[in-house]
């Protein structure tokens, strides 16, 4: 039997990535110039999906929440090998919290997505740093979760196989389907998008996008639909009515966390005590440490 | 509001003893606890966990909810997801802290989404405070203090409206209490009621490697970035540390590199540590890696690079390169100590 499997994955600064050109002069983060990214280890978690695919048949539907603009992973995952993409997008999720994301995550896959096989998730975005999304999904789905999953699943038509990566502690689990699944950055290395898929998908956009381009173009929407669709370019858009959301539990108001205050961290500049590095500065050095009873 | 519920610290069991992370958030939960005015009561899952509740009182609990049942000897995320949250809506605490370790961090989360209640990850810090919004102040609160974006903001999270509050807490920042040995407290057995709860994953095989480093509990950490340049002058750290009774500590490049072994690395992705000296070689300090290292009692910094942000955290600094000033550094203290 063919398996469905849903990898879920974020749009994020590149926070690992935070070169001069982003520090404002004052050494704190500028983070409006941050670049946005797929979150790293949610491509691993699309390589993992693709992989099942490969090994078991079925299809990998890729899907994420975010502004308008989070369509260019969904585009960039059309172009690795992903079958479906779907963006989550509504003003009425802005300010969402892990509880919040989960619901409506979860409320997608139940309302449209079912039934399916696999959930697939990376193990945590690298803005947030939460790694909760995974698992409060899978409790929303009323699914088993597998964390920290360190190698493509192996199935054998009841039943996973999972080896997880707990830091000192690895364990080998069974799981029959549904499960979901978060994936570590070493379970495997992302294929890059194929020039084929480039070609073919280069200009997938989602309905905020050819709503402009209607405007425009003076056309009507369901005409650019029309002609969109059926080449595969038209990138699934849900709002809050289309997953028949409560609307109590997204955004905002379904986020019991609140932010109460952002510092940015800046270097202390402590008083520091150079020495030279010659044999009679490494010597002062010794006679330092040694006087004020660092050593020993 | 002005009546509180209890703080709860979840005791993670750890190759049978009680993970050192949950002994340090029963010292930080005892300072809340004081603020607010409540009992500290620590929840024990386990089977044939009962002597780890002593460990526990001595540490500061004053009550002991044990669970002790045969489907809890190891641990998997639903039966000790619906045993806990069966407990919390039972006796309604107002926070629950959590070691963040990969286990805190499966099991909190589910038990947050089941409650629908907010959960903050991997905090630094931990406070009792105010909130305000919309004009209303909301008191007594639990700020949670982590940082985010890679490290390069702190933000304080409050859940103002909701119980309990919950948090997992960042292994290693908080510091064990003393034991005082002898201290008892009251042991609640909590009935575990699993029957209809199939086994949903099966563990077939699971597989420990002892940690060959404790970097925790070092007073003296030398530890080697990217600048070491390659593996083999990594034997230098080596000497180093064992002349100053230390351990040798890495960098997360380093560790990529090759250099060393994952044990070893120090930051945020690897180990927090606050030794009485950290010397920091060839490290160019990154701000995951200063999450790490900062809150060490002295910091000395070997760099060829003068504009490394080690320096700007650093006690004391040689400009110059590691494999020329540690020789003489080991020569240095060999003559000294």
């Amino acid at each position: 039997m063919p398996l469905r499997v849903i990898v879920l994955a974020k749009q994020v600064p590149d926070t690992k990535n935070v070169t001069g050109e982003v520090m404002k002069p004052d050494g704190t983060l500028n983070r409006a110039a941050l670049e946005a990214i797929c979150n790293p280890e949610d491509l691993n978690a699309l390589e993992m999906g693709l992989q099942i695919r490969e090994r078991y048949g079925g299809e990998v539907i890729f899907m994420t929440m975010g502004p308008p603009r989070a369509a260019e992973i969904l585009q960039d995952a059309l172009c690795r090998g992903a079958d479906r993409v779907i963006l989550l997008s509504d003003r009425r999720f802005a300010a969402s919290d892990t509880l919040a994301t989960s619901y409506t995550l979860a409320q997608a896959i139940t309302t449209h997505l079912s039934p399916y096989d696999v959930v697939i998730c990376g193990r945590q975005a690298i803005d947030g740093d939460t790694a909760q999304v995974g698992p409060q999904v899978a409790d929303k789905l009323s699914i088993p979760q597998v964390t920290f999953v360190d190698a493509t699943p192996e199935y054998d038509g009841a039943k996973f196989r999972i080896l997880r990566d707990l830091g000192r502690v690895k364990e080998l689990v069974a799981v029959a389907p549904p499960v979901l699944l978060t994936v570590r950055r070493t379970a495997n290395s992302p294929r890059w998008p194929s020039a084929r898929l480039v070609l073919k998908y280069r200009r997938a956009r989602c309905a905020f996008d050819i709503e402009t381009e209607a405007r425009r173009q003076q056309t009507r929407v369901d005409e650019l639909l029309e002609r969109l669709r059926p080449r595969g370019l038209f990138i699934e858009t849900w709002g809050a009515e289309d997953l028949n959301a409560d609307l109590s539990r997204v955004g905002i108001s379904g986020s019991p966390t609140k932010v109460k205050k952002i510092d940015n961290v800046v270097l202390k500049g402590r008083d520091l005590k150079l020495y030279g590095a010659d044999d009679a500065g490494v010597r002062d050095l010794v006679a330092q440490l040694v006087e004020e009873r660092t050593f020993g | 509001m002005t009546q509180h519920g209890e703080i709860w610290v979840y005791a993670e069991i750890e190759e049978g003893s009680v993970a050192s992370v949950s002994l340090e958030l029963l010292g930080k939960g005892r300072e809340l606890a004081q603020v607010l005015g409540v009992p500290l009561s620590a929840v024990l899952l386990g089977h044939r966990a009962r002597p780890l509740a002593d460990v526990l009182f001595a540490h500061g609990a004053d009550t002991v909810y044990l669970a002790d049942d045969a489907r809890l000897a190891q641990y998997t995320t639903l039966p000790f997801a619906r045993v806990l949250t069966g407990l919390v809506r039972d006796k309604q605490p107002e926070i629950v802290l959590y070691g963040a370790t990969p286990l805190g961090r499966d099991l909190a989360p589910r038990v947050a989404s089941q409650l629908r209640t907010g959960l903050t990850a991997d905090c630094t810090d931990l406070q009792i405070g105010t909130y305000e919004s919309g004009g209303h102040l909301y008191q007594n609160k639990l700020l949670q203090i982590r940082p985010a974006w890679g490290g390069n903001i702190i933000a304080t999270i409050v859940s103002p409206e909701v119980l309990p509050e919950m948090a997992t807490v960042r292994e290693g920042v908080m510091h064990v209490p003393e034991p005082v040995n002898g201290r008892t407290g009251k042991l609640v057995e909590v009935p575990v009621n699993l029957d209809n709860e199939p086994a949903a994953v099966r563990i077939l095989e699971r597989t420990t490697h002892p940690r060959t480093v404790d970097l925790r509990a070092a007073n003296i950490i030398v530890s080697g970035g990217y600048g070491m340049g390659a593996k083999e002058s990594f034997a230098l750290l080596e000497e180093l540390a064992s002349l100053l009774g230390g351990q040798v500590g890495a960098s997360r490049a380093a560790v990529d590199a090759g250099f060393i072994k994952a044990d070893h690395q120090v930051g945020q992705t690897g180990t927090t540590v606050r030794p009485k000296l950290y010397i920091a070689c060839g490290i160019s300090g990154a701000v995951q890696h200063r999450a790490g290292m900062q809150e060490s009692g002295k910091i000395l910094a070997i760099n060829t690079d003068p504009d490394a942000p080690i320096f700007q955290i650093a006690h004391y600094g040689i400009v110059g390169d590691v494999r020329e000033v540690l020789p003489r550094l080991i020569k240095a203290l060999k003559g000294k100590l």
